[in-house]
């Protein structure tokens, strides 16, 4: 069945989920636009929006369209073209209506997981947890054609462990797209021993379709992402340790954000990520990961101890952010969480902040933005003259954000050698496209 | 044309701030002013500098499409609205598209040629941001054959009807050389931008400018032969100036220092439902440009300094060769030597132009006029030029559409 036949029925389960939401987004708008071209004209196109909350699936739909508009805006100029035929739409408003009216119809929110027994493909976007994603993949492998292929937004669990326990036989793989899918470029494609062809041929044509960078990863927990991102985090959070010798906590949490953001010219700081991603989805996925790594000491008590005081993060409906280790207004951090005194310590509070930037000095000054960099098409050569210089300096901070920069690298590399990144390459790949680092955790930097 | 009967002086020209991204101070989901609000603004900047507001004895508003932007019309009335002394004076509104401004001081010149007024207030105005520019592109598409062409064209209908120009000019004149004259024209426009606090680039900070003007076009999501640092912005603004008679300035207090002549006009208007002939060549912009040599008497050896229309970037390159500062196909090297520069040998757009300063479509005709006011008075602040004893004639080419309606104007310095 060619990607095009499957493309006619197709189910996102967690359909309202961030994720979900988004990767109902980009589906849809490829659906319409298949649906458009003359050989498909009298198909009937179905996506399958399922989610166990029906109260979300009302928000979902408001999502869809408020995002379905801004995407047809973009892609005007194909969609004069679409639609070149029909004489009564004249305007680029009337088009893109017409594309959002072309692509409501064929949205089926629900709250049933039945309805997704006629779809051909299936995308897996619901809590992160082996025992509930075995079950529903179970009871679709039962209702669902045996040629059903299914694509799993996992970010940690093993593929081969959901296939073999949901019975699949190769037919499902690892689709990993990054928050949010329809703005991020990467997604990491997961193959489980013993994989479809079709599937895997399936999944890259489908990435091409929607514009994606796909990154092939090995199937261990984690893959490269999480496996990068949960090794970074916990670096930074095994530093607050040394730096509470002579700081208090919020300090340290501050300086380790700083640094990582500032000092690496990084979009965010690492505990501003953690509070993105969610600071208990961050615990879920290195409990997904520890039993995979018993070398290694996936756990962090301070993490266990945000979870507990439900201090958690991540995003409003409305895509703000959530207070996590950082209070946000208008989504920018402006105050620290204090676990002892379970309140959070404004910047402006005090002279803590002053006494902790005095601490770590200022970075070199060619230090360029990361938003300044980001299209600049010197960007390589500055970060090499960034770096270099940060490597001379002397300063507190410029230290620790070296040996954060060499813990990095030495995760990139790690990734490579176990056999979870195919190279340094895709390492960088999915630093750069999936977290928008300017350059990748595997360089000559340091 | 004829010869002017009567000497017509330009003054008080006024230029409201030129909003739009880029502009530190816009944020598209922020409320910002309306179209009265800029009306206001820029009346109340020219009556300022004269005496007595009651002396003026005509209002004309230049815009091109506030129906559509702004839900608004009999923009007339708006006038009165600026000054009290203007209350019942005779006003009238003028549309000639991107080309309403240049047609709204042909409209107060002839009037004061005619004799029915002494002075008279021209504004042009046009407030853009109102819709996304994908729906704005629908609005600007009015400037073209609507019925004829709308259908069938590009999702950003004008942005491709110039690049079909720029297409054009690759395939006669080679792809390298025009498009890096156009990339320098786009460094040109933001350099100058810079200089002036009003313009919609002044807060520009991008380091290769000539770089970002050579990014390559991407037909997927716009036009084929530009990119949008090749096209003016969408733009709120206004601008105002005062036409008069000798008798006029007079009445106004002020003196001939502190005015322009208008010493050259030429206006041209092309059939809208005839595609263009030769898309290498502006030919009404060619009309217009030798009808006021026409009138002064004039050439282009006489002209130094212009303010010519550069809706595109490509628009600039054809203009410069159109109005006879270059054979047909040097505008590129014309350009690339630098002599369209600050101070090269024949300043260009020295306030940023329609890319640089900002193109409220129907009000920039207006501006082009205030901004050589400026020029030739002394009073162009960080954007002034050197104004040569041998050239002392500046020019302005406002152009509606893709060159259907053509204004062009040649000033001097009064002579007390």
């Amino acid at each position: 069945m060619t990607l095009n036949e499957r493309l006619t029925n197709v189910a996102v389960l967690g359909a309202a989920g961030k994720m979900g939401s988004g990767i109902a987004l980009l589906l849809a708008n490829e659906m319409t636009l298949q649906k458009l071209l003359p050989e498909n004209r009298g198909k009937r196109y179905e996506l399958n929006l399922i989610d166990i909350n029906p109260q979300m699936l009302e928000g979902l739909l408001r999502y869809l369209k408020t995002q379905a508009v801004k995407m047809a805006e973009k892609n005007i100029v194909g969609l004069r073209e679409l639609y070149r035929e029909r004489g009564d739409l004249v305007e680029n408003q009337e088009i893109i209506q017409q594309f959002i009216d072309d692509l409501n119809v064929s949205l089926r929110p629900s709250a049933d997981l039945n309805s997704a027994g006629n779809a051909r493909m299936v995308f897996e976007a619901i809590v992160e947890n082996a025992d509930v994603k075995v079950g529903v993949l179970k009871k679709l492998n039962e209702l669902c054609a045996k040629d059903t292929l299914f694509f799993t937004n996992t970010s940690s669990i093993p593929i081969g462990y959901l296939n073999e326990n949901a019975g699949l036989k190769g037919r499902i793989i690892g689709y990993h797209f990054y928050n949010p899918p329809a703005v991020q470029k990467l997604v990491e494609l997961i193959s489980p021993e013993g994989v479809l062809p079709e599937l895997k041929e399936t999944g890259l044509e489908l990435g091409k379709r929607l514009r994606k960078i796909i990154i092939p990863a090995n199937d261990k927990a984690g893959f490269i992402g999480n496996g990068h991102f949960m090794r970074d985090g916990l670096h930074a959070i095994s530093q607050l340790d040394v730096l509470q010798k002579e700081a208090s906590h919020i300090q340290s949490i501050y300086i380790m954000n700083r640094i990582s953001q500032d000092f690496l010219i990084r979009p965010m700081g690492i505990f501003q990520l953690i509070d993105y991603v969610g600071v208990d989805v961050f615990q879920s996925i290195l409990k997904t990961m520890q039993p995979y790594f018993p070398d290694e000491n996936l756990h962090s008590k301070l993490i266990d101890r945000m979870v507990e005081k439900k201090v958690l993060g991540g995003q409003n409906p409305d895509g703000s952010q959530k207070d996590g280790f950082f209070k946000y207004e208008k989504n920018r951090p402006v105050a620290v969480y204090d676990p002892e005194k379970s309140a959070y310590v404004s910047f402006e509070e005090g002279d803590w902040k002053l006494k902790a930037d005095q601490w770590i000095g200022n970075p070199p000054t060619s230090w360029v933005a990361w938003k300044n960099l980001l299209r600049d098409p010197q960007k390589d050569a500055k970060l090499s003259a960034y770096f270099s210089s940060l490597n001379s300096e002397k300063s507190f901070g410029a230290r620790l954000a070296m040996s954060y920069l060499a813990r990095s690298k030495e995760i990139g590399q790690k990734l490579v050698a176990e056999g979870v990144a195919h190279s340094a390459d895709d390492v960088n790949g999915v630093l750069l496209n999936g977290f928008y680092h300017l350059y990748g955790p595997v360089n000559n930097f340091v | 044309m004829k010869q002017m009967s009567k000497p017509v002086y330009l003054t008080a020209g006024y230029n409201t701030l030129f909003l739009g991204s880029g502009r530190n101070e816009f944020h598209p989901k922020k409320p910002r002013p309306g179209i009265g609000h800029y009306i206001t603004e820029a009346g109340k900047g020219a009556l300022e500098q004269i005496k007595d507001p009651q002396q003026i004895d005509e209002g004309v508003i230049s815009n091109f499409m506030a129906a559509r932007f702004n839900r608004q019309g009999n923009l007339a009335a708006f006038i009165p609205a600026i000054h009290p002394a203007l209350l019942y004076k005779p006003c009238s509104r003028v549309e000639g598209a991107c080309g309403s401004g240049g047609l709204g001081v042909f409209s107060a010149v002839k009037s004061v040629l005619s004799g029915t007024a002494d002075s008279v207030l021209a504004i042009g105005v046009e407030v853009q941001n109102s819709v996304k520019a994908v729906y704005g592109a629908d609005f600007l598409a009015g400037a073209g054959y609507y019925e004829g062409e709308r259908k069938n064209g590009h999702a950003h209908f004008f942005p491709d009807k110039f690049s079909a120009r720029a297409g054009a000019c690759f395939a006669k004149y080679g792809q390298e050389p025009v498009r890096t004259a156009m990339a320098r024209w786009y460094e040109q426009a933001i350099m100058n931008a810079r200089r002036n606090p009003k313009a919609q680039e002044y807060h520009n900070t991008t380091g290769d400018l000539f770089a970002v003007g050579m990014t390559p076009p991407n037909p997927r999501v716009f036009v084929e032969h530009l990119n949008v640092f090749d096209c003016s912005k969408v733009t709120d603004g206004a601008s105002a100036v005062i036409a008069a008679s000798a008798e006029g300035l007079k009445k106004l207090g002020l003196t001939p220092a502190d005015a322009v002549e208008v010493v050259g006009y030429g206006i041209a208007v092309d059939d809208i439902t005839r595609p263009p002939e030769d898309q290498t060549r502006l030919a009404t912009t060619q009309k217009a440009v030798q009808k006021a040599y026409r009138v002064s008497g004039l050439g282009p050896d006489d002209i130094g300094v212009l303010e010519l229309h550069d809706c595109f970037t490509i628009t600039a390159l054809l203009a410069i060769e159109a109005a006879g500062f270059v054979k047909e196909g040097e505008a590129s090297a014309f350009i690339a030597e630098g002599n369209s520069h600050f101070d090269g040998l024949l300043p260009t757009n020295a306030t940023g132009g329609l890319i640089g300063f900002g193109h409220p479509t129907g009000g920039t005709g207006v501006r082009q006029a205030v901004d050589l006011w400026q020029q030739l008075t002394g009073k162009a602040g960080d954007c002034q030029v050197a104004i040569k004893s041998a050239k002392p004639y500046a020019m302005m080419i406002n152009m509606g559409g893709n060159d259907k309606t053509v204004a062009v104007f040649i000033f001097r310095r009064a002579q007390a």
